[in-house]
C-alpha cells in the first residue's frame, strides 16, 4: 500500500485570511492526504523547518497579503542553504498574474487561485507527487 | 388579519395549487426540486397575506420608529443619500492623501482609512515582521507624524472619517485625538468610526495580538471615553462582514455579530456607565451578498433584533440606543478573475440591496479586486455605481419600498427567529466570550465556507465566468494597483526621525504610566495613550510594552 501524501499547509507573515487555506486543508484530509496547517503568522523559517521536520512531500503556502514576491524567494533560498531539493512548493491566494509567472520561474510548481474548486487541488497535488516519483 | 381571511386566503392558495399550478406543472416542471436562499432558507413558490401570520403589523412599523425594522430614521435617503464611503490605503499618509482628495473630488462623502498589515497587527514599519508589507495593502502608520499626513488639507469637522482598524484601534484613536486637538477641533464635532471589534477577529479575520480579556477591556476602554469626549464618534464598528467573508452564512452573520454586542454592551455597564450613554452611539457594519431579497430581509431583521436587545434585554429607555445604524460594503469574495468586469454587475446588484436594505453609508468594491488592491479607475467606477443608484434610479425616494412585500416581511421575521434561536443557544453555551475560546463560532463558519467551496465545485451555486459560461477568451488586459517599491524606505525614515527626535526621559516616564494602566483595568488607557502618541510614541512602543504584559493570543485552528 503506498504511504498517503503529506502535505503543510501554511500561512506566513501577517495576513489572517485562512478561509481558503482551511476549505483546502480540509479538502485534502477528505482525499485521504496527511495534512498539517501551520496556524497563521508564522515566519519563512518556522514554515521551511516545520517542512523538513515532518518530511512532507509538498508545502503549500497560502498568501492573500501581495507579499508573495518576498516571502517565495526567502523560502527557496531557506531550501537551497538546507539542500533541499525535492520538496513541491505550490502557492494559493490572491495574486495579478504577472507575479504568479515569476513564482512558477523561481521553482513555484502550482499557483491556486481562488475558485480553483477543492477536488481540483487534490488532483493538481496528486499529479505533482506521480511526477516526482518515489522518494 | 381576521382569522375568517386568513382561512379564506389558505383555502384559496390550496385551490390554486391543484389547479393552476398543478397543471402547469404537467406541462412543465420546475427547474428544482426545492429552492433556497443562498443562506439556506427554502423559499416558497409564491408569498401572500397568510405567510404574514406571524408577523404583527407593529414588528413591521414605521421607520424611525420602534423596532426600526423599516429604517433608523423617518425620513431616510428622502433627506440624505447613504455616505458614499469608498475604503482607501496604500503606500505612505501622503499618498493615501492624494487618493482621498481624488475620491472627494468624485463626489465621495465621507472617508474610510485601509491599514496596512504591519499597522493592523501592532509592528513599525522598520520591524523584520513587517518586510514586504510596508503600505501594500493599505496606508502604513507608525506614529502622528504618519497620521498628520494622512490628513493634510482635510477638514475634520466636515468629513465623516472611518478607520478600519481593530488589535491597535485605540492607538489609531489616540493619534486622530491628538491630531485634532492639534488642530484645535471641538472633539465633539468629529464624526466617524473606528472599527475596533476585536471578537470578530478571534472569529473570523483573524487580526489579534493580545488574549481575549485585555483585547476587550481596550474596546470598552474606547467606548466609554468616546461616550464621555467625543459625542457623534462611533467607537466602534460591530462587524458580520468579515465573519461572512470568512464563510458563514448570512444568518450567522447577524446572529454572531449581535452575540458579540451583547458581550461589550455587558463589558460597559460592568463600569456602571447606564446604556443609555453609550448605545447610541454603537455602530454596526454587514456584507452585502449576492441574494438580493435575502439581504434585504436580513438587514431589516438585524434592526427589530437590535432593537428588542437594548429594549428588553438592557432596558434602554431612549429611542437612539435602539436603532441599529450600518456601514455596508458589497461582497468581496463573490468577484471574480476571469471575465473581470462582471463583478461591475455583481457589485451593481448588492448595492442596490444593500440600499433597499437601508444601510448608512456603502463601499462598493472594485472590479479588480480579485487581481490586488483597487486602482483609481476600479474605484471610480465603484463610486459612480453607487451615484447611478442614488441620483438615477429614484429608488432612493420612498423609504423601505419593499416594506410589506409578503416575500420579504415574511423572511425577515423568519430571519429574527432564527438570529433570537442562535442568540439563545449562545447564552445557553456560557456566552460569546467563552464560545470565541472554545471554536464554537470558528467552526460553525469553517463548515459553511466548506460547503460553499463544494456547491461552487458541484455547480448548485453558480458563478458566471467560473462555473457558469466560462469563456475560453482572454479578458482584456488589467493594469493592477502597482506597489511602489520606495514605500518602506520613505516610511522608515520618518519613523526613524520621529524616535530621534522625541524626548527619552518624558517618553519613558510615560511608558511606565503606560505599563500601571495597563495593570490596573479599572483604569481608561485612551488618556495616557493619548499623551503617548503626542511625545512620539510608535505603534511599536505600544503594542511591544503591552505584550510583555498580557502575552500574545495563539489560537487552535479549526478547520
Amino acid at each position: 500500500m503506498t504511504q498517503p501524501i503529506r502535505v503543510l499547509l501554511a500561512k506566513v507573515g501577517l495576513d489572517g485570511h485562512d478561509r481558503g487555506v482551511r476549505v483546502v486543508a480540509r479538502a485534502l484530509r477528505d482525499a485521504g492526504m496527511d495534512v498539517i496547517y501551520s496556524g497563521l503568522h508564522r515566519t519563512p523559517e518556522e514554515v521551511v523547518d516545520a517542512a523538513v521536520q515532518e518530511d512532507v512531500d509538498i508545502l503549500g503556502v497560502s498568501l492573500l497579503s501581495g507579499v508573495q514576491m518576498t516571502v517565495f524567494p526567502k523560502i527557496f533560498k531557506l531550501l537551497d542553504q538546507k539542500g533541499v531539493d525535492d520538496l513541491i512548493v505550490v502557492a494559493g491566494g490572491v495574486m495579478p498574474d504577472e507575479d504568479v509567472v515569476e513564482l512558477k520561474k523561481m521553482g513555484v510548481r502550482e499557483v491556486l487561485l481562488q475558485d480553483v474548486p477543492p477536488k481540483t487541488i487534490v488532483e493538481t497535488l496528486t499529479r505533482l507527487v506521480d511526477e516526482r516519483g518515489a522518494r | 388579519m381576521d382569522a375568517k381571511t386568513m382561512t379564506a386566503i389558505k383555502d384559496e392558495i390550496r385551490d390554486w395549487e391543484q389547479n393552476e399550478v398543478a397543471q402547469f406543472l404537467k406541462k412543465q416542471a420546475e427547474r428544482k426540486e426545492a429552492f433556497y436562499t443562498l443562506g439556506d432558507f427554502p423559499v416558497k413558490r409564491v408569498y401572500t397575506a397568510a405567510d404574514l401570520e406571524h408577523t404583527p403589523p407593529e414588528d413591521i412599523g414605521l421607520p424611525g420608529r420602534y423596532p426600526f425594522t423599516r429604517g433608523p430614521y423617518p425620513t431616510m435617503y428622502r433627506s440624505r443619500n447613504w455616505t458614499m464611503r469608498q475604503i482607501a490605503g496604500f503606500g505612505t499618509g501622503e499618498d493615501t492623501n492624494k487618493r482621498f482628495k481624488y475620491l472627494i473630488a468624485q463626489g465621495q462623502t465621507g472617508i474610510s482609512t485601509d491599514f496596512d498589515m504591519p499597522t493592523l497587527m501592532g509592528y513599525d514599519s522598520d520591524h523584520p515582521m513587517s518586510d514586504g508589507e510596508v503600505g501594500r495593502e493599505g496606508v502604513a502608520i507608525d506614529t502622528l507624524a504618519d497620521m498628520e499626513a494622512l490628513f493634510d488639507g482635510i477638514d475634520l469637522e466636515k468629513i465623516s472619517v472611518s478607520m478600519t482598524i481593530n488589535p491597535t484601534a485605540w492607538i489609531l484613536l489616540a493619534m486622530y485625538i491628538a491630531l485634532a486637538e492639534k488642530r484645535g477641533y471641538d472633539l465633539n464635532k468629529l464624526s466617524g468610526t473606528v472599527q475596533a471589534d476585536i471578537l470578530k477577529e478571534y472569529m473570523a479575520q483573524k487580526e489579534y495580538i493580545f488574549p481575549v480579556e485585555p483585547s476587550v477591556r481596550i474596546v470598552r476602554d474606547c467606548i466609554t471615553y468616546s461616550a464621555r469626549h467625543m459625542k457623534r464618534y462611533n467607537p466602534i464598528n460591530i462587524s458580520g462582514y468579515h465573519i461572512s467573508e470568512a464563510g458563514s452564512s448570512p444568518l450567522q452573520e447577524v446572529a454572531f455579530t449581535l452575540a458579540n454586542l451583547i458581550v461589550y454592551v455587558e463589558e460597559v455597564l460592568k463600569t456602571g456607565m447606564k446604556v443609555d450613554d453609550f448605545a447610541p452611539r454603537l455602530a454596526f457594519f454587514f456584507v452585502c451578498q449576492a441574494d438580493f431579497f435575502e439581504e434585504i430581509a436580513k438587514f431589516r431583521a438585524a434592526r427589530r433584533c437590535y432593537a428588542k436587545i437594548m429594549k428588553e434585554r438592557f432596558g434602554a429607555t431612549n429611542p437612539e440606543s435602539m436603532r441599529l445604524r450600518f456601514h455596508c460594503q458589497t461582497a468581496a469574495a463573490s468577484l471574480t478573475k476571469p471575465q473581470y468586469m462582471v463583478n461591475v454587475i455583481r457589485t451593481t446588484l448588492q448595492a442596490l440591496a444593500a440600499s433597499l436594505g437601508g444601510c448608512q453609508s456603502l463601499h462598493t468594491n472594485g472590479y479588480d479586486e480579485a487581481f490586488a488592491i483597487p486602482t483609481e479607475d476600479a474605484m471610480r467606477m465603484a463610486l459612480r455605481t453607487q451615484q447611478v443608484i442614488a441620483e438615477e434610479s429614484n429608488v432612493t425616494q420612498v423609504v423601505d419600498p419593499l416594506g410589506g412585500s409578503y416575500y420579504v416581511e415574511a423572511l425577515t421575521t423568519e430571519y429574527e427567529r432564527k438570529i433570537f434561536e442562535i442568540i439563545e443557544d449562545v447564552d445557553k453555551r456560557g456566552g460569546a466570550l467563552k464560545l470565541i475560546q472554545e471554536g464554537w463560532f470558528q467552526r460553525q463558519i469553517a463548515d459553511f465556507a466548506y460547503e460553499t467551496a463544494l456547491r461552487k465545485q458541484s455547480g448548485e451555486k453558480p458563478v458566471i465566468g467560473v462555473n457558469r459560461f466560462v469563456d475560453g477568451a482572454p479578458d482584456p488586459e488589467i493594469h493592477t494597483h502597482p506597489y511602489d517599491v520606495t514605500t518602506a524606505t520613505r516610511q522608515i525614515e520618518r519613523t526613524r526621525r520621529v524616535r530621534a527626535e522625541r524626548d527619552p526621559v518624558k517618553f519613558s516616564q510615560l511608558l511606565d504610566k503606560l505599563v500601571e494602566v495597563a495593570k490596573d483595568p479599572n483604569e481608561n488607557i485612551m488618556p495616557i495613550s493619548i499623551e503617548l502618541v503626542k511625545a512620539g510614541a510608535t505603534m511599536g512602543d505600544f503594542v511591544e510594552t503591552l505584550r510583555a504584559i498580557w502575552g500574545t493570543y495563539r489560537e487552535t485552528p479549526v478547520y
